[in-house]
């Protein structure tokens, strides 16, 4: 039965209906057993297609319409690794999420799980595909269900104005991509990727195909979250359900980074080869997404919107690996973002466990809580580290392999922006850490003291805010924190399996080679494949460097938490900078919709100069 | 941002980036000489191996018949989000909706929307019907069909009171309506996979061009299609009208 | 008239958005988006057009007569149900946040600051 890439599509779907139908009648259990269950399978089938994919693309033409005379008639899903990793990434993510959701969550009936199934089937169609069209149809799939999940607690008013944000954001994104879409249509005739590679190839990248690039890539870049189209992301991944946090945290961001070097490296590489500054515009925009959201990272006080704006900056680092157009960095960012992804479920599930048991999540009005809860300190400490990409995490193999590529493409400074980034994130971590559960740092000038307003305005994350809920444990239930374990066990895994930078570094070879990939989808051919074999990477600076991103982080958090050890003069000194720097970041970032909006058509201006100037 | 800085800055990004865009739509070709090929074998094949000879609706359903599953399944979303989002919450009540309440500023129903609206339900209901069935022939099919029977329950509500529609219409049958019709996508393209092909192939006996019964699976995806989407629409409505007629917060008036 | 379609899709993609950007009220900014999604369908539909051709619907007319692109048909089919399907979530969106905060102006519906 020729089912297995179709599978792991149909079936959530499928499931999906039948809870929606059957909801009146089923009960609750038999619901959350489905989900996990459905989700698990999807998790398997894509891990099957990972592995089977490792020997050459997976083509899989629906209705039986296979291509004729190098025209695709019919919509294909062309699975190689890459692809079948982040779809596995998130049958792990959504698995362990409904896990931990078990015991918590007030569904309405069994609508929720339904939703969460149509989410994860949208992910693992984006990533499978082989057809523009289709990958933009799982797109707006996956959105859709987001936007639903994301003002999900309707109880909580600032979810409701965080998801209208997110929605007409990205809606706007959306109808950008569409808008390539249609450009590439009436150049080429062609939806199918490799197709529309093979028809572009034959010509220059001339304004028509430079205009296609900025809309798809400035589109796919909202998703992603890239500096300036980020706006929406806080409010939307901080005050989700800590069960859809997990999900958008963990993959969904990354989905647009992964769909800009799909669609570049797939359609776009064969004109677009020569130019020059591309990679310039493309690590100009990394940078600033790590440093906005790394500084943004450490001004918050709300242990989701930490979060978030951690994903913001980590987005930044996935880019510029790939940004550096070559194999080594798009096989180094595949790895981090994979590492990055479980470790911020991880911590996401962690939150959420605070949050269930504490009904509150600003560090500061936590201060001290937690001390009951050695489990869940131990879960945000290991996901402080491996955000800061110490070894053996899978995030410093990642690291490692950018590392080496920014090396060979001339650019060594990229060294440092990732050990300041990680600092970064991992500090305002760390801070939280030390706050919450060691009860350090005594309270901050203008926080808001213990006994005010409680769990209402401040939390968001989980369902603790609600009232009515009357489960009061006091240890945190294994099926909670199991999940997140597992997650960052996953993450660990991933760093130590035996010939991972091999077996990524020959994924990435075939993700960038665009030739191939046309006659394996169009042909059915099996290329011989790309094998440049490339010289071990060496793992001592790297590893000295993720030590020092470590070590940098932990003092941060430290003179964070202990301010008054900090000797006066160099006090004085960050103070001066980093007080102006606070507060106009801040100011950017306290807008609405209006602004968020407004900012995605300066970055799509600005991209657009930019890319101008540089094909000239 | 002040809005006024807002607009300014708005104004002046989007004048470049109008430019560009400009710049960039000038390298298509010039409207009305499309030469794609993929439009062009389709239109000269389709009516031959589909025996359908809506080329459009062939392409919606057969040829690119993956894309139809998910976009079906975003309208499933949707309807189940708005489902979700409008659910009473634990302090509101349902009450009995105040069409009738003493102080419900609308005006009431006059008798000729009454008189009109009731007698179009029957034909607004068989012309969805028939926009469904022929979608493979004519220009119409499932998602459009779809909407035109919401529309009948619609006109049931313009023409009697919200608790008729709800009676016409209750809330298992449009929630049975609309898993129903989503499954039933999945389920005809798994009749492939059962038949030894790929997932979604046309396993159907194809008939002859023009007949209603023809063109292999593409009816009865219409009519999956149709069901779904009609039972998606009715169940949008019966929801914001709930929200707005029959869900009270405690001391709310109107 | 070469280009005519193109710049009136460009023009309802910039003043929907301009629209959104600069409103006072929710429904009206959702209306704006789906001013904006409109720009993808007349572009979609303009970019498949072919002088002198006919719907393709061969059911009275021979196969082989002059007709449009078919498949923008299926897209822009496709790109309607989704725009429809979106703001419909968008405005239930919009209740909900009219009954929290009592407003529909997005300026009032700012983040909270941390």
């Amino acid at each position: 039965m020729d089912l297995l890439p179709a599978l792991p599509v149909a079936l959530p779907l499928l499931v999906a209906a039948a809870l929606v139908g059957l909801a009146p009648v089923c009960p609750r259990p038999v619901a959350d057993a489905a989900a996990v269950l459905t989700a698990a399978l999807v998790t398997l089938a894509c891990l099957a297609l990972l592995v089977i994919s490792l020997d050459g693309p997976v083509v899989y033409w629906f209705g039986g319409w296979t291509p004729r005379g190098g025209i695709a008639l019919g919509v294909a899903f062309a699975v190689d690794p890459v692809g079948a990793a982040l779809a596995t990434l998130a049958g792990v993510l959504a698995t362990a999420a409904l896990t931990f959701s078990w015991r918590i969550f007030e569904a309405v009936r069994t609508l929720h799980h339904g939703l969460m199934l149509v989410f994860l089937a949208g992910i693992v169609g984006f990533c499978l595909s082989g057809d523009l069209f289709n990958m933009f149809v799982f797109y707006e799939l996956f959105s859709v269900a987001a936007y639903a999940l994301a003002g999900y607690q309707t109880t909580n008013p600032g979810s409701v104005r965080g998801a209208l944000n997110f929605a007409i954001t990205n809606s706007v994104g959306a109808i950008l991509v569409l808008g390539g879409i249609a450009l590439l249509y009436g150049r080429t005739g062609a939806l199918n990727l490799a197709q529309l590679g093979q028809s572009l190839a034959r010509g220059p990248a001339d304004r028509l195909v430079v205009a296609a690039f900025l809309l798809l890539m400035v589109g796919f870049f909202v998703k992603a979250a890239v500096v300036p189209f980020h706006f929406w992301l806080a409010d939307a991944y901080a005050l989700a359900p800590t069960v859809v946090g997990v999900l958008f945290a963990g993959v969904v961001s990354e989905l647009g980074l992964y769909a800009v070097a799909r669609v570049y490296w797939t359609v776009f590489s064969g004109p677009m080869a020569g130019v020059e500054g591309l990679r310039g515009v493309l690590l100009l925009g990394a940078v600033t997404t790590a440093l906005v959201g790394g500084v943004m990272c450490l001004l918050q006080h709300h242990l989701a919107r930490m979060l978030a704006y951690a994903t913001v900056s980590h987005v930044g680092l996935t880019l510029a690996g790939f940004a550096l157009l070559g194999p080594v960095g798009v096989g180094g960012a595949v790895l981090y973002l994979l590492a990055d992804g479980l470790v911020k479920g991880a911590l996401f599930i962690s939150v959420g466990i605070v949050d269930h048991h504490l009904h509150d999540v600003d560090e500061r009005r936590l201060r001290g809580r937690g001390r009951h809860m050695p489990w869940a300190a131990a879960l945000m400490v290991a996901g402080a580290l491996g955000l800061a990409g110490v070894p053996p995490f899978g995030t410093f193999l990642g690291k490692a392999l950018m590392e080496e590529a920014a090396l060979e493409a001339g650019t060594p400074w990229l060294i440092g922006l990732f050990v300041v980034v990680a600092a970064l994130t991992s500090a305002a971590l760390l801070r939280a850490t030390g706050r919450v559960f060691l009860g350090l740092g005594g309270p901050s000038p203008g926080s808001p003291s213990p006994g005010g307003p409680g769990g209402g305005a401040g939390s968001g994350a989980g369902s603790g805010a609600e009232p009515g809920y009357r489960d009061h444990h006091r240890h945190a239930h294994p099926t909670q924190v199991a999940p997140a374990v597992l997650l960052l066990a996953a993450a660990v895994a991933v760093g130590l399996a035996p010939g991972i930078t091999g077996v990524v570094e020959r994924a990435a070879a075939r993700f960038t080679d665009r030739a191939g990939y046309a006659a394996a989808v169009l042909e059915g051919v099996a290329g011989p494949g790309v094998r440049v074999p490339h010289p071990p990477v060496p793992l001592a600076a790297p590893a000295f460097w993720a030590v020092l991103s470590a070590l940098l982080g932990l003092g941060l958090a430290l003179a964070a938490l202990a301010p008054e050890r900090v000797p006066g003069r160099l006090r004085d000194g960050v103070a001066r900078v980093w007080g102006p720097v606070a507060a106009t970041l801040r100011g950017l970032h306290d807008g609405g919709i209006g602004d968020s909006v407004t900012w995605l058509v300066v970055g799509m201006a600005a991209f657009g100069t930019l890319l101008a100037v540089v094909v000239r | 941002m002040t809005p006024r800085l807002r607009r300014r800055v708005f104004l002046a990004a989007a004048a470049v980036a109008g430019a560009w865009l400009l710049w960039g739509l000038t390298g298509l070709p010039d409207y009305g000489v499309y030469n794609g090929p993929y439009g062009d074998v389709l239109n000269r094949v389709a009516v031959a191996e589909r025996k359908a000879t809506n080329v459009v609706a062939s392409v919606t359903f057969d040829y690119r018949g993956v894309d139809t599953m998910g976009e079906e399944y975003i309208l499933f979303a949707a309807v189940l989000g708005v489902a979700i989002l409008l659910r009473a919450q634990r302090d509101e009540t349902e009450q009995s909706p105040d069409e009738d309440a003493a102080d419900r500023h609308a005006p009431a129903t006059s008798n000729a929307v009454r008189v009109i609206g009731l007698g179009l339900v029957g034909p607004v209901v068989l012309f969805g019907i028939y926009v469904v069935a022929h979608g493979h022939l004519t220009p119409g099919g499932g998602f459009q069909g779809g909407v035109v029977l919401a529309t009948g329950a619609l006109l049931v509500y313009l023409s009697g009171e919200y608790v008729t529609l709800r009676r016409v219409s209750p809330e298992v049958l449009t929630d049975a309506a609309e898993s129903v019709g989503a499954a039933g996508y999945v389920a005809i393209g798994l009749l492939g996979v059962v038949a030894g092909a790929t997932f979604l192939t046309n396993v159907l006996p194809l008939g002859r061009p023009g007949a209603l019964l023809s063109a292999g699976t593409i009816p009865p995806i219409n009519l999956a299609v149709g069901l779904e989407v009609a039972g998606g629409f009715v169940l949008l409505l019966s929801e914001f009208l709930e929200q707005a007629l029959v869900i009270r917060r405690p001391g709310e008036v109107t | 008239m070469r280009f005519l379609p193109y710049v009136v899709a460009a023009w309802l993609l910039l003043v929907g958005l301009y629209g959104i950007v600069t409103s006072r009220n929710l429904v009206h900014a959702i209306i704006c988006l789906s001013v904006a999604q409109s720009s993808t369908y007349i572009l979609l539909l303009s970019v498949g057009f072919r002088r002198g051709g006919t719907a393709p619907i061969f059911l009275d007319v021979p196969v082989g007569t002059r007709a449009v692109d078919p498949v923008v048909g299926a897209l822009t089919l496709t790109d309607i149900v989704v725009g429809a399907t979106v703001s419909a979530l968008l405005l239930a969106l919009a209740v909900q946040a009219h009954k929290h905060h009592g407003t529909l102006d997005p300026e009032r519906l700012k983040p909270e600051r941390d």
